[in-house]
């Protein structure tokens, strides 16, 4: 990225931010990993390292008031939107205080108050529930914005297809994106579809498509923003497709042994939060000192976040039985 | 001839109480709107939306492409963003291309993250109309094995404008299940005033002191037919329409079967594994020390629905089954 158009285009507080959620967000994850190998986390761990400059690019370049249906290594999303690390611990540890109450694990979260559609573990699902809440806001008239996506596996799905259709039809206020991180759990890109660049099914729908460094934080809230803009304008979808790689398992207890080491050794050198920490001192908006102390500062929300949710109680097993059916005032006005 | 014209004009088809509860909700709510294939233009196979792309316009009566999983998904989403939406399968068949929305993600989110779903799906289904396959199938027995979701089958014009009114006001995702052997076969008159029929409420169709014959949809009638042939035997039937499958109303079945001690289910959808089961197994946990007999079951076999005549024909229960049915059972 071009230190210029960066240093004229992200104000200096966003990009700021944007290194803060980094180093949360894997400080967070980390936290969560640790606590998984000490099997205080039963189920799934499904992280982002790597890929953390995706979910805070695009989450950052949104408006409060639009919505998202993130893809499962998305933690960023949920940081930004407001839910505390001790919320996201207590919702791995199967507490109470966890937005689900125990309902539901890890990243299976969601609010509608905070704008998060909570993920289906059947990939794609989500993306027409996402182009249906940019329909309500076309319906209504409202300047608002879905952003949805999945992996790269998970543009196999009907379920895809069949949203980036209707978005494109009706012109939705939606972006959808893909994090082409390579590998569908041990699935290789090859087996997945015969066409190198996951954009290219954007073309059938006569929808624009970007590729995008989904390991560049500036260059995924800039591209989302131009997305994100024209969705705004009535200008309908677009979609980005993310390129990234995935650093480990498909979950905690995948050692992903069929990964060539080579290309994990490739893609180490361009982990975003060393090359966001490369722009800043570039654009001279921070040294090491700085991304020191902003180390600590995350470090010590994860830390305050690991002690409350540990505190936290269990739900009784009788709640199991409850919240099946919505009583009329959950619905939204 | 002057009374019999005066009484044509205010009978109702079972399929105009649809459509006219649909148009009553959208005047009545802007946030209701509707979603499916041929709805608009052409108003629907079945012209239960016949008028209303010109009276609502194009962003309350939208034409999707064919895709079942898209629109009911997008149903979902414009469901939780606080409006109505009213989605037509165009045959209840098709379901099964959004079993997956309806039954992962409609469903479930609000017992996994609070997300309430009020949506509607209409499905028109059920057979004796030649539809083969694809086109007569019941599909409710498999959703309601699926928490999280309300399932309607009315079997009259009154049922289905006021079932339908309450469901769209519902905050959960409901399945509605018209069925179109009645569309235009059953008139009624209807109030002129506005009324809701309760979701979870059955209905006592005809009452009855000997056995209690347990049944929805077309089927309804079915029973209804049955009951004028077997009083002339002195069998007398206790029909209670369910109305709703889910929340399923057990008080009222089981006042029924307290009061008959002897019961039979009867409905069209495949036997194995239907609603009949769960009942019949409700009946023995719950009511086994009233029961003087077999609860008996009256279903299609279990195989899909054929097309040739003679083969639905052998396939839908028929008048004669239930009247066998019940001379066996009131032996006992």
């Amino acid at each position: 990225m071009d230190q210029a158009v960066i240093a004229e285009e992200i104000k200096r507080s966003d990009l700021l931010d944007m290194y803060f959620y980094l180093r949360l967000t894997r400080s967070l994850e980390d936290r969560i990993t640790a606590l998984y190998r000490q099997g205080r986390i039963v189920g799934g761990v499904y992280t982002s390292h790597g890929m953390e400059a995706i979910a805070v690019g695009y989450a950052s370049a949104l408006q409060p008031d639009d919505v998202i249906a993130p893809f499962h290594r998305d933690m960023g999303v949920f940081l930004i939107r407001g839910f505390s690390p001790g919320e996201i611990i207590a919702q791995y540890l199967g507490k109470q205080a966890g937005p689900t109450k125990g309902k539901d694990g890890n990243v299976h979260m969601g609010d509608l108050k905070r704008g998060v559609i909570g993920f289906v573990s059947h990939l794609a699902d989500n993306m027409p529930v996402a182009a249906g809440a940019a329909l309500a806001f076309k319906i209504r008239g409202e300047s608002r914005v879905a952003f949805a996506g999945t992996g790269d596996g998970g543009t196999s799905r009907g379920d895809f297809h069949e949203a980036m259709n209707f978005a494109a039809v009706r012109k939705l206020p939606v972006v959808f994106f893909c994090t082409n991180n390579q590998y569908a759990y041990s699935t290789p890109m090859r087996y997945q579809m015969a066409i190198t660049d996951v954009v290219e099914r954007a073309k059938a729908y006569g929808m624009p498509g970007e590729i995008v460094d989904g390991n560049d934080v500036a260059a995924v809230y800039l591209a989302s923003r131009r997305a994100i803009a024209k969705a705004r304008a009535g200008e309908g979808p677009t979609f980005l497709e993310f390129k990234t790689m995935r650093m480990h398992g498909h979950s905690a207890h995948d050692a992903a042994t069929y990964v060539p080491r080579t290309l994990l050794d490739d893609w180490k050198t361009k982990d975003p939060i060393l090359r966001t920490e490369q722009l800043l001192m570039q654009l001279g908006y921070g040294d090491e000192s700085y991304f020191h102390e902003v180390g600590d500062r995350a470090k010590k929300d994860v830390d305050a976040g690991t002690e409350f949710a540990e505190h936290s109680p269990l739900p009784d097993g009788r709640e199991t039985l409850v919240g099946v059916f919505a009583t009329p005032d959950e619905v939204l006005p | 001839m002057t009374t019999a014209t005066a009484t044509q004009e205010t009978q109702t088809s079972y399929v105009d109480a649809i459509s006219q509860a649909l148009d009553e909700e959208m005047s009545r709510d802007e946030r209701v709107f509707l979603m499916g294939e041929d709805i608009g233009a052409y108003g629907g196979a079945f012209k239960v939306t016949d008028g209303f792309l010109k009276k609502y316009g194009e962003w309350r009566v939208l034409d999707t492409p064919l895709s079942e999983s898209g629109f009911v998904g997008a149903a979902i989403g414009a469901a939780m963003m606080g409006l109505r939406p009213v989605v037509e399968m165009q045959f209840a068949d098709f379901i099964s291309c959004a079993f997956d929305q309806i039954t992962e993600v409609a469903a479930k989110n609000h017992y996994r993250w609070g997300a309430a779903v009020p949506l509607v799906i209409r499905a028109p289904f059920g057979g004796g109309v030649h539809g083969g396959p694809f086109h007569s199938e019941c599909p409710e027995g498999w959703f309601f094995h699926s928490p999280g979701l309300k399932i309607v089958a009315p079997s009259t014009p009154y049922d289905a404008k006021g079932l339908l009114k309450a469901a769209i006001r519902d905050p959960n995702p409901v399945l509605y299940f018209e069925h179109k052997f009645l569309y235009r076969r059953i008139k009624a008159t209807l109030p002129q005033e506005e009324y809701i029929v309760p979701l979870g409420k059955a209905d006592v169709k005809r009452s009855g002191r000997d056995i209690s014959l347990i049944t929805y949809g077309a089927m309804v009638h079915l029973a209804l037919e049955a009951a004028e042939v077997l009083q002339q035997e002195g069998i007398d039937l206790d029909v209670v329409d369910l109305r709703t499958l889910i929340p399923l109303d057990k008080e009222t079945i089981y006042a029924s079967v307290r009061k008959t001690s002897k019961a039979i289910i009867l409905h069209e959808d495949n036997k194995t594994g239907g609603i009949g089961a769960e009942i019949s197994a409700l009946l023995t946990e719950d009511c086994f020390d009233c029961l003087d007999g077999p609860i008996l079951r009256i279903a299609p076999p279990d195989t899909p629905v054929p097309f040739s005549t003679p083969l639905e024909e052998f396939f839908l229960p028929k008048v004669s089954d239930i009247v066998a049915g019940a001379r066996k059972l009131a032996a006992y």
